[in-house]
């Protein structure tokens, strides 16, 4: 079975600078996989990438091949790949705050994605805008329809904002830290939309997220990146039980635990490298707890239960 | 329900007393030839240097020409011309300003750089040195005037189109496939449009400036129709004659200057783009 979203071996670079490094990974239909990291380690460079948006920001695929449904994005043209956006392929985006446009009503801006990509008249757009926002669970569907985005609360706007990515019926959500900017009560609530979306509707989701507590919650798989290289990836049960990765047990390390001593919640020491400066061999060696000798050579991905992973003492933690 | 900002400039009281006074001279230019009994244009000499009376309420020049009916007539050319200019320029500039946003490279280059040159000319001399070149009435004006404030609506446009572009709502627009044209037609100019609206609000004050000073030196509408600058320039040998030949044109300008730019403050609070004025201007 072809994969909907695969990325194989993809090298990624602004300019001169490598940014990721055969970054691979793939989403099935019906499928979550979490796509996880600290700030700085490539996550949503290779969301960019997975949408072919890169050339926006000054980047380019150097290496490998990102395929979408089979097809693969470089060999499309820039038309075929807008075509993609929005129809095939929705996006989240990070901060609902600033990601609608405060000149425009709720209801024009979820219409005209349905417009655009479903051909839809403008009376048969704003039905299929207040059916979804009704299956986001948002009261008064017509009432905020006809609200400027000022008007609403973060947790309602980052819901229009999935009203939007759903309006073009894709097949593919990419979500960026779609819960980073809102309040925990309502992290949770937009997490079980999204969650609901995928079984209901058969959606494939890219979740990516830097906490481990949401990919627990939701995800199927999960790839950990860091430092623009995949560090492990598999399915989420057995990582979370046997994480092989000290950087996936440090990431797992930072969930709060019910019944947890004050001061006990364990944090990352250190920071991600910048790109300008990539330690050689293990990029995560600086910072790891297990680092010896052997981590000065680049670990290779390699086969571990359900899943990968690149690091030398894998084993012994296992 | 919010009002919008044009109305809720008028809850502070300068900004309502200003707009009534602009409605009024506007209201006033619109219906000129049912308000006045008289003639612009028709000479009556032995009425000449009357001062006010009941029949002249602000007396009459020195052809026996009603100086109101002159006035209202006046206030059609003085505020036809700058609206329009002032218009021409606005739209001129926004599509400048965001051509050169959007596109940026080579085109951006000569647009700013142009817009720097222009920018270090007063407008006046702008206007002047036009006039010269296009010939002397109220088409050559209007040119100069739009021409003369190019720059700054180019560079206001620009700006704001620059700072809009990074916006998130942009990328997640383009995220879902929309086309170039869509973003910059329905996300990024709607929202530059405010700050360069209340802009050319009070523009159109020093428009009004301009044309006077134009038709002052005669090089604006052409006698016999009456412009306040042209007025100004006949009564300016009067002074000690018939001195309110030279007055009620100049208060009209001044009130109306003054009207424009306290609509202008009470529309700003009203928008709340001052900040956004400031840092682009």
């Amino acid at each position: 079975m072809t994969a909907l979203l695969e990325l194989s071996e993809v090298n990624v670079a602004i300019g001169t600078t490598a940014l990721l490094d055969r970054i691979s990974l793939r989403v099935d239909k019906g499928q979550i996989l979490g796509l996880v990291g600290e700030s700085g380690s490539g996550k949503s460079l290779t969301a960019t990438a997975a949408m072919g948006l890169l050339p926006l920001i000054g980047g380019r695929v150097t290496a490998g091949t990102v395929r979408f449904d089979g097809q693969d994005l470089a060999a499309m043209t820039d038309r075929q790949r807008r075509a993609l956006r929005g129809r095939r392929i929705g996006f989240v985006s990070q901060n609902p705050m600033t990601a609608l446009d405060p000149v425009q009503r709720i209801g024009e801006q979820v219409d005209v994605v349905s417009r655009l990509h479903l051909g839809l008249s403008r009376q048969a757009a704003r039905t299929r805008t207040l059916d979804l926002l009704t299956q986001l669970r948002i009261p008064e569907a017509a009432a905020v329809a006809e609200s400027w985005p000022h008007q609403l609360s973060g947790g309602m706007k980052q819901r229009i904002v999935i009203a939007m990515a759903l309006a073009g019926d894709p097949d593919l959500i990419i979500a960026d830290e779609p819960t980073t900017a809102l309040d925990v009560t309502v992290q949770a609530q937009i997490i079980q939309i999204l969650g609901a979306l995928v079984r209901d509707r058969g959606l494939a989701l890219l979740l990516i997220t830097h906490d481990m507590g949401v990919v627990a919650q939701v995800c199927d798989r999960v790839t950990v990146l860091y430092a623009g290289r995949v560090a492990e990836e598999g399915p989420v049960g057995p990582i979370f039980a046997a994480p092989a990765h000290p950087y996936t047990a440090a990431l797992i390390g930072c969930i709060p635990q019910e019944g947890m001593e004050k001061g006990a919640l364990k944090g990352i020491p250190g920071t991600v490298p910048s790109a300008l400066a990539f330690p050689s061999g293990c990029r995560f060696g600086p910072r790891c707890a297990r680092a010896d000798a052997a981590c000065q050579q680049v670990p290779q991905l390699r086969s571990r239960g359900q899943g990968l992973v690149a690091c030398h003492h894998a084993e012994d933690g296992a | 329900m919010t009002m919008p900002a044009p109305i809720r400039a008028l809850r502070r009281p300068t900004g309502a007393i200003a707009a009534g006074w602009l409605l009024a001279v506007i209201f006033a230019a619109l219906f000129a030839p049912l308000l006045t009994p008289y003639a612009y244009d028709v000479q009556n000499l032995p009425q000449a240097y009357q001062p006010a009376s009941s029949a002249h309420w602000l007396g009459t020049d020195e052809f026996g020409r009603d100086l109101l009916t002159r006035l209202i007539y006046g206030a059609r050319t003085s505020l036809s011309v700058s609206a329009t200019a002032i218009a021409i320029s606005v739209a001129c500039g926004m599509t400048l300003g965001a051509a050169a946003a959007w596109f940026g490279g080579w085109l951006d280059r000569v647009v700013t750089m142009v817009v720097d040159m222009t920018w270090s000319f007063p407008e006046i001399l702008i206007a002047l040195i036009l006039v010269a070149i296009i010939g002397p009435g109220t088409t050559g004006t209007m040119i100069a005037i739009s021409v003369a404030y190019l720059a700054q609506f180019t560079r206001l446009t620009r700006a704001q189109i620059m700072t809009l572009k990074g916006e998130t709502f942009v990328e997640a627009a383009r995220s879902l496939g929309a086309t170039n044209g869509h973003i910059l037609f329905r996300h990024l100019l709607p929202n530059a449009l405010a700050p360069v609206l209340v802009s050319a609000m009070l523009a159109t004050g020093d428009a009004i400036i301009l044309e006077a000073t134009l038709g002052f030196f005669g090089l604006g509408a052409q006698p016999p129709t009456p412009s306040w600058g042209g007025m100004m320039s006949a009564g300016s040998a009067l002074v000690f004659k018939a001195p309110w030949i030279i007055i009620f044109p100049g208060l009209a300008v001044a009130i109306t200057v003054i009207a424009i730019n306290l609509y202008g403050d009470a529309l700003i609070a009203a928008l709340d783009v001052r900040a956004k004025v400031r840092r682009t201007a």
